[in-house]
């Protein structure tokens, strides 16, 4: 009998691990969303069901189990059930290429990036179904910005992610973090600000994080493409857009800001503490912004971000270029 | 285009602003009152349901039963049932015609203090009328502002009733005797 | 597949169906409303989309009707006081003061002078609190959750001390004719002290936080340009006529009360648009608090209700009269007429918001969905009030 391959084995192993891990994250990040924003507010958040509320969003999640699964009148059943499925299946796949530490990776491959970016893509489609499907015209708005947004969007992300590859010269992520050093100022970050800036930004709109919260712009459309969702068919939605945040805050601590390196305590630890301080903006800008409108959402993209990536990618060429014949 | 760039800036930095003004208040102490383990401070001075206020002796109503404030409600939340004459025994009934042979007034022996003082809070609001027009000012607000219950009926008082229980007059009848809550902020 | 057009059956009521026969081809009709997170309460527009412009929008109303005017046809003048603090849950002292103001008008009767002061300052708080649900609840229409905690914050100690005169938070029926129920008793005249520095030095946060900001500032900046001549033919009055430049506050125009004798300006902006309107309200607090000051300053000593103050069965002498004043959202006014009866014969009650909603449907047309959102809540549409 042949052993199984070892490759397999790790994804195996890696891919329970990650499922695993975006449940917890999920639970987590409600937590501390709830947590902070009460804070900011003044109020305590989420307190009364274990120490501190830390049991709350287990006790949302099976209330959100138990309830009904209800579709709307004239709704396209099978699109209409998809869409969840569809918003949550590519995130598990988006936790393979990532380093959480020297080595430790589920999948490693040298297009690790492209694999993240173009997995990602999938998000819209869901976003698509979700409000076409669901015969409400809130949600065919919202599914229409979505899209607009998403297809933005992914373009400076894009441009930015290329500018760190281009100095790294490779595709694969934990490449790019053994490139980097241990302290901050050998960092990507100090290198190439802009396309850090750029990145985040456009991560916030990736993942239709307020305030470009667009598509499910509570004040104009409801709830946007989830307004017909009951039960766990929002709770996936929910669970995708935290788990998205996560990966996206992962790729920007493997690209710009050292991945595992730091001094003192291990790798993974490292990497879950900068990944954290990330989600923690995240959230601190959700709490205290207002939303965008969507055009001016969309000039920002078309007029800001994407000449400034597009000026920064071309200087970084350039410069790369000029590091090799020197 | 130098002013613009400043402006551009100017746009930015109002972002970091706001940040830092969440980030103050994120490491503020909270305002809010964990309400079931801690109440609010202030509710002597709120207004909850109407109750008679008592004569000298206990549980009994300085009401005259007037009928004036039922009159003045907006509501119509209030009935004032009087006491019926009691029906005089023969003796007094004796008494009374010979008082009345004789020339003399007689006497009114009913008690003034109403029979039942109906009131229904769910029809209240609270406005005050009634207790600016009572002539004896038998009427208060209770500061009782957790009053809950599971019917309609829970908010039909008798207040007459519900201050006997209050003087402990009577066995205590849970569904008129609203429990006013204490604060302890 | 399902399509958008062989839904006939769910097209909707008579009013929808009305609006649908000139809508033009392809155009999505949208009920905004009447349960919609944006609309504060039962308002429902319908709104024809192209993509996301409105084409037209119409506000219907009624969904909140509670036949004031009507019950005011059946109580006598005082029973019907309690309403007035129903009328707006935001400004429900400003109504209570249209129409006490115009029973003790048609009767005659004086108000003491102490009595005028605590209807000043009682007013003027209300305003504050009035204010800041505005704030919160637009900023909330505009995307962002945390302002409306801090203005509730702010909104709270308001209330608390309204509470101690008036005996409750919200629907206040405070006012009587000829006076105020209660004195101000010192505790409260403490709190207000207290509370006037501490608003104050509130305001620049609000201002760091939320006026400078500027994603709110893009978000206003511009919408929903309301032009004086339409505030004028539409009867807008209150923040959204002075944001558009008509300087008109019944407090100066139509002076009542003590107000002359106090110091204040009306703010007016030239910017015409939310911007404008959001910078009135915003200075208008501030000024509330300048009115505040003053007044207690200068309250005399004295009664607070007028010796011999009418009884509930007292009537109302015949005749007519029109009383206004300024609530948070404009002109209040109340025009009574009795025929000297046991009830007041008719009660018309002039809202200032239903006025500055019908300026909507004008003013949004050929703006976005979320602009058109940011225009309904520059408005301050307290819906109670609007249907009455
Ligand atoms: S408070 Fe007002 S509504 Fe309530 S019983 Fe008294 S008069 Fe009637
Ligand atoms: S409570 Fe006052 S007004 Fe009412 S019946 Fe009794 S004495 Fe008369």
């Amino acid at each position: 009998m042949n052993a199984i391959p070892a490759e397999l084995l790790r994804i195996i192993i890696g891919l329970v691990a990650i499922a695993v891990s975006v449940g917890l994250i999920g639970l987590v990040m409600v937590w501390v969303e709830r947590k902070v924003a009460g804070h900011i507010q003044r109020r305590p958040g989420p307190y009364e069901v274990g120490p501190n509320g830390l049991i709350q969003p287990l006790c949302d999640a099976l209330k959100l189990v138990g309830k009904q699964l209800f579709m709307p009148k004239g709704a396209d059943p099978i699109l209409f059930w998809l869409a969840p499925v569809l918003a949550f299946l590519p995130v598990l796949l988006l936790f393979l290429p990532l380093p959480v530490g020297d080595g430790l990776q589920t999948l490693d491959v040298n297009l690790g990036l492209l694999l993240i970016l173009a997995f990602s893509g999938l998000a819209v489609l869901s976003v698509l179904l979700a409000g076409w499907a669901s015969n409400n015209k809130y949600g065919l708005l919202g599914a229409a910005r979505g899209v607009a947004q998403a297809v933005a969007y992914e373009i400076p992300l894009l441009l930015s992610v290329l500018a760190v590859s281009f100095v790294a010269g490779s595709l694969d992520l934990a490449h790019v973090v053994k490139l980097q050093g241990t302290w901050p100022w050998n960092w990507n970050i100090m290198t190439q600000p802009l396309a850090f800036l750029i990145y985040i930004v456009s991560a916030l709109g990736e993942t239709n994080r307020a305030p470009f919260d667009l598509p499910e712009a509570e004040s104009e459309l409801t709830a946007g493409f989830h307004t017909e969702y009951s039960g766990m068919g929002f709770g996936l939605f929910f669970l995708a857009e935290y788990a998205n945040m996560v990966v996206v805050c992962s790729v920007a601590t493997a690209l710009f800001l050292g991945g595992w390196h730091g001094p003192v305590l291990p790798g993974p630890v490292w990497f879950v503490l900068k990944v954290s301080a990330l989600m923690l903006l995240m959230v601190f800008v959700r709490w205290t912004y207002p939303r965008v409108r969507f055009d001016q959402l969309l000039v920002i993209n078309w007029k800001w971000l994407l000449p400034l990536a597009v000026a920064n990618l071309l200087l970084t060429a350039f410069f790369v270029k000029l590091a090799q014949f020197a | 285009m130098i002013k613009e760039a400043l402006n551009t800036v100017s746009d930015l930095w109002s972002l970091m602003v706001g940040l830092r003004v969440t980030k103050k208040y994120f490491l503020d102490p909270q305002v809010t009152v964990r309400y079931p383990w801690k109440a609010v401070s202030n509710i002597a001075s709120y207004k909850g349901h109407l109750e008679l206020v008592s004569a000298k002796a206990p549980g009994k109503p300085k009401c005259i039963s007037c009928g004036m404030c039922a009159l003045a409600c907006p509501s119509n939340c209030l009935t004032v049932v009087k006491r019926k004459v009691p029906k005089p025994t023969p003796e007094q009934a004796q008494a009374e015609a010979e008082a009345k042979a004789k020339g003399e007034k007689p006497k009114d022996k009913t008690p003034k203090d109403p029979e039942q003082f109906l009131y229904d809070y769910t029809l209240c609001s609270l406005c005050g009328t009634c207790m600016e027009n009572c002539p004896v000012g038998a009427l208060a607000f209770t500061g009782s502002t957790y009053l809950a219950g599971y019917s309609r009926e829970d908010f039909h008082f008798d207040l007459v009733q519900v201050l006997k229980n209050q003087a402990g007059l009577e066995g205590v009848d849970a569904s008129v005797a609203p429990e006013t809550a204490e604060s302890e902020a | 597949m399902t399509t958008y057009q062989n839904n006939d059956h769910l097209a909707g009521d008579f009013y929808t169906q009305n609006f649908a026969k000139t809508a033009g081809e392809g155009n999505l009709i949208l009920n905004l409303g009447p349960q919609h997170p944006s609309t504060h309460g039962v308002l429902r527009v319908v709104v024809e989309l192209d993509g996301e412009y409105i084409m037209r929008a119409e506000p219907i109303l009624g969904y909140l009707h509670r036949m004031h005017e009507k019950m005011a046809e059946v109580k006598t003048a005082a029973q019907f006081i309690p309403n007035m603090g129903r009328v707006d849950y935001g400004h429900a002292l400003g109504w209570n003061w249209a129409f006490v103001g115009a029973a003790e008008k048609l009767g005659g009767i004086e108000v003491p002078e102490r009595a005028e002061y605590i209807r000043v300052i009682t007013c003027e708080l209300n305003r504050i609190a009035s204010h800041l649900l505005w704030w919160g609840a637009y900023l909330l229409d505009l995307g962002a959750f945390t302002p409306i905690m801090y203005a509730f914050d702010d909104r709270e100690k308001v209330l608390d001390i309204l509470q101690i005169p008036t005996g409750s938070r919200l629907t206040y029926s405070y006012y009587r004719i000829g006076g105020v129920a209660q004195d101000l008793n010192a505790d409260c005249i403490r709190r207000i002290q207290e509370f006037i520095p501490w608003f104050r030095s509130r305001l620049p946060m609000y201002k760091d936080l939320v006026s400078d900001n500027i994603i709110l500032r893009k978000r206003i900046e511009g919408i929903g340009a309301i032009e004086q001549d339409t505030c004028r033919r539409y009867g807008a009055t209150g923040p959204v006529a002075r944001g558009s430049g008509i300087n008109y506050d019944v407090r100066r125009a139509q002076p009542y009360s003590v107000y002359p004798k106090l110091d204040f300006v009306v703010p007016t902006s030239d910017l015409k648009d939310a911007r404008g309107r959001y910078d009135v309200r915003m200075i208008e607090m501030e000024q509330s608090l300048r009115i505040i000051e003053q007044a207690l300053d200068m309250m005399p000593e004295g009664e607070v209700l007028v010796k011999g103050a009418p009884k509930p069965s007292w009537k109302v002498p015949a005749g007519e009269t029109y009383f206004a004043v300024e609530g948070a959202r404009g002109k209040i006014g109340a025009y009574v007429v009795s025929d000297g009866g046991k009830n007041i014969y008719r009660t018309k009650l002039r809202a200032p918001g239903f006025c500055n909603l019908s300026l909507f449907a004008e003013v949004s047309q050929g703006t976005i969905l979320a602009d058109a959102v940011a225009i309904l809540g520059s408005l301050d549409l307290i819906i109670p009030e609007i249907d009455r």
